[in-house]
């Protein structure tokens, strides 16, 4: 069995869970912060 | 003690997690770029695992933030319930869905590890339910808590519940060695680890990264609740003028 189709599997899923948690958390900390302005 | 009770002053709690927030957040991601090249061109493959082991530098740090999530979640309840610190219920809320998706990540990373290594993607064994059972938690948290602040709620529910779902974390840590199960027994300690070091030196920097990149996710979702809250208090004041 090929292992790299799963440790690219984990690493995508880790690294994009990441990065998508902290795009929105960022957005939304954006958008609060003008509406509070 | 005086030092915490001074951050919780939302004004200056603010002032720090401004320059915070980014720091923390670039430096994690630095360290998680590193973390991942050495994870993947500069260890050898495992004599038993082969590669598949390159799984480990994902997983672990996903079950660190998960476990350590829910103790950050714990102990900012204890500290809003003790001393009714205002930014104790923003951060256990803030902490809420970044430990749950690091939870879900690491239940995932697991099961792809699982397949090549045990021949199956999942096993009804003491980790992984367990860890299973933390994300479920975590999900029921995040709905109390919206419940809560959507009714005007005191935050005393979610925190009683925060507290009282801590007593997973000493049943996930110890469930390799209270049961026989597929995942492998306690393998990093403090002081010693099984795994070689030629495998295990680019992990601690993954862990770093990874815990300082949660960090900075948490303080920006601290600023966002904090922000909505003043938008909110002000609209409110506007409506009764």
């Amino acid at each position: 069995m090929n292992p790299w189709p799963f440790v690219a599997a984990a690493y995508v899923v880790t690294l994009g869970g990441g990065a998508l948690v902290a795009a929105f958390s960022y957005v939304a900390m954006r958008r609060a912060e003008r509406r509070g302005k | 003690m005086p030092a915490l009770h001074a951050l919780a002053n939302p004004a200056r709690f603010l002032t720090i997690a401004r320059s915070l927030t980014p720091a923390l957040t670039w430096i994690g991601v630095a360290l998680i770029a590193l973390g991942c090249w050495a994870g993947l061109t500069q260890t050898p493959p495992d004599y038993l695992q082969g590669e598949t082991v390159r799984i480990l530098y994902v997983h672990v740090p996903a079950a660190w933030l998960g476990m350590g999530g829910w103790s950050g979640i714990a102990l900012s309840s204890i500290a809003y319930l003790v001393w009714r610190h205002p930014l104790a219920r923003v951060a256990a809320r803030a902490i809420a869905v970044p430990g749950a998706l690091f939870a879900a990540i690491c239940l995932i990373s697991g099961s792809i590890w699982g397949r090549p290594t045990w021949g199956t993607w999942w096993q009804w064994d003491g980790r992984l339910t367990s860890m299973l059972l933390l994300f479920f938690v975590y999900c029921g948290y995040i709905a109390l808590a919206r419940a809560d602040a959507d009714r005007g709620g005191d935050g005393r529910i979610p925190a009683l519940y925060g507290i009282a779902g801590s007593v997973l974390l000493p049943i996930i840590r110890y469930s390799v060695v209270w049961w026989n199960t597929l995942h492998q027994g306690p393998s990093i300690g403090l002081t010693k680890s099984t795994i070689d070091n030629a495998i295990l030196w680019p992990l601690p920097i993954m862990l770093a990264g990874f815990t300082l990149f949660f960090a900075g996710i948490v303080l920006m979702r601290m600023r966002a609740m904090l922000a909505t809250a003043k938008a909110e208090a002000r609209l409110a004041r506007m409506a009764r003028a």
